[in-house]
């Protein structure tokens, strides 16, 4: 579905993309792992259009993305901090983008309805706490039954009860056979969720591997341990 | 389709903005004073015509950076959507320019068609639209050149001072070094380069006191009196608003958020 062919790209000095080379296809769940700074948001923008690559192609569904956007239309989008119009309400943005969208499948409003967002419509954006911005960020991502998953760090700044919904909720949407990109920091919230897994470090793709392999290579049930061990190895070498 | 949308969503935004209500308010006070305190219509003419040339500019080019730089979130929001680029940053200036306009036209033009309705009255009208959306492209253009809110409103703020103040300045200087030579249709080329002073001199000739302004002002009159003086002119000033626009445009195409 998507496919990312020796992507580069410099801010200024900095290589924050080198060499990347990707692809990502139906019904898998991937993990975007690695230290801050690696470059994972840059990626995540890259396909997403906000950030253009120096070098390198990008193809959505076998077309490049370069000079489209209604590719977009199959794309949700969850940013890691959501940034919306301060004097908006949640009702407000809610409504802007049904009818910047002008979808007319059927929408998708479990999570708004799991969150209790329909309490706080009227309540404006900057009044919000970090974790009710994160759900409405997530409420939009899901809204429009898209085919592809784009969150970025989903479960951050989330309320343990929050984040188990939104858990359920990518669990339910992955066995519908979409493709669902995460990145996160927590290792251990990933176990129950994701099939393949790629290392970032330092604007290169370090490994990609199938959670499985990944778990009988190393003998480890645990993704997070698994992962230790092959950096632990890797230093050794 | 989409863009009539975003237009609207950013038009009825723009329009809430009391800042927008205060410049009205303003305006319309200024202009019906100038009126009343004069006892003709071309002294009243004349007032206005300044007031307009020193708050319209400021005003727009101010107003639309910040709101440029305010609307980065929603910009943002946007760019995730299956929008073109192209279409988001058309749809801002589209908003703004309008509400703008709007703005002027409640403010200065009622009390101007009401007290002066010719040709001078009408063409000081189009010349404060004209201006208006002018100063909203140069903030585009400044909104685009830095990401950093503070540097891009002093970017602003310059501009409006160069064109309101120091380019006149300039020009009065080189015509005093050079008043020997014969630099009077070089004079009408270097108005060119300020879309206020092309306004001004465009107005200016049109009321009776240019019969004032001297052997310049004859030339001036050679020039811009004449219809194709006339449609140069105002062909200048919509470049004045295409131009930076555009430059922004390109780079806000490129521009990595």
């Amino acid at each position: 579905m998507i496919e990312i062919k020796n992507c580069y790209k410099k801010f200024g000095k900095l290589q924050v993309l080198q060499d990347i080379n990707l692809s990502f296809r139906k019904g898998e769940c991937v993990a975007l792992i690695g230290p801050n700074g690696c470059g994972k948001t840059t990626l995540i923008k890259s396909i997403l259009g906000m950030v253009l690559p120096d070098k390198g192609a990008i193809d959505c569904n076998g077309k490049s993305i370069f000079n489209d956007y209604l590719y977009r239309k199959n794309i949700g989008y969850m940013p890691q901090i959501g940034r919306y119009p301060d004097n908006m309400t949640i009702g407000q943005i809610i409504d802007m983008m049904k009818a910047i969208r002008q979808s007319d499948e059927p929408l998708d409003e479990d999570l708004m309805t799991a969150f209790g967002l329909e309490k706080m419509f009227d309540k404006q954006m900057r009044t919000l706490s970090g974790g009710t911005t994160q759900k409405v960020s997530a409420v939009l991502a899901f809204l429009f039954n898209p085919e592809i998953l784009i969150l970025d760090e989903p479960t951050a700044g989330l309320d343990p009860l929050a984040s188990e919904i939104l858990k359920e909720k990518i669990i339910t949407e992955k066995q519908k056979g979409k493709l669902i990109l995460i990145t996160s920091h927590l290792l251990s919230e990933l176990d129950d969720l994701i099939t393949e897994i790629i290392f970032m470090q330092e604007g290169k793709v370090h490994f990609h591997k199938k959670v499985s392999d990944l778990k009988s290579e190393t003998k480890e049930e645990k993704i997070s341990k698994a992962i230790a061990q092959i950096l632990k190895n890797n230093v050794h070498e | 389709m989409f863009m009539n949308r975003i237009v609207k969503i950013i038009l009825i935004d723009i329009l809430k903005n009391k800042i927008v209500l205060a410049y009205t308010i303003i305006l319309a006070a200024l202009s019906w004073s100038s009126f009343a305190l004069e006892d003709n219509a071309a002294k009243g003419l004349l007032t206005i015509l300044n007031v307009i040339l020193f708050t319209v500019p400021l005003v727009s080019v101010l107003f639309s950076t910040i709101y440029i730089y305010n609307s980065s979130e929603f910009i943002e929001l946007l760019l995730s959507q299956p929008i073109k680029r192209k279409k988001i940053w058309t749809s801002l200036f589209l908003g703004l320019s309008i509400s703008m306009i709007l703005a002027f036209f409640v403010g200065a033009g009622i009390p101007l068609l009401l007290n002066a309705p010719d040709s001078v009255g009408i063409m000081m009208l189009i010349v404060g639209c004209l201006i208006s959306v002018i100063f909203v492209a140069l903030a585009f253009l400044s909104a685009i050149l830095t990401r950093d809110k503070a540097k891009g409103i002093g970017v602003a703020i310059m501009t409006w001072l160069y064109f309101a103040l120091l380019f006149d300045g300039i020009v009065l200087f080189l015509l005093f070094q050079l008043s020997d030579y014969p630099i009077e249709n070089a004079m009408v080329g270097l108005t060119a380069l300020s879309p206020i002073d092309l306004a001004r001199i465009q107005i200016l000739l049109h009321l009776d006191i240019s019969a004032m302004m001297g052997y310049t002002g004859a030339i001036f009159k050679d020039f811009f009196g004449t219809t194709s003086g006339l449609v140069a002119s105002f062909l200048l000033l919509c470049l004045w608003a295409a131009v930076p626009f555009y430059i922004s445009l390109r780079r806000f195409k490129n521009k990595d958020l």
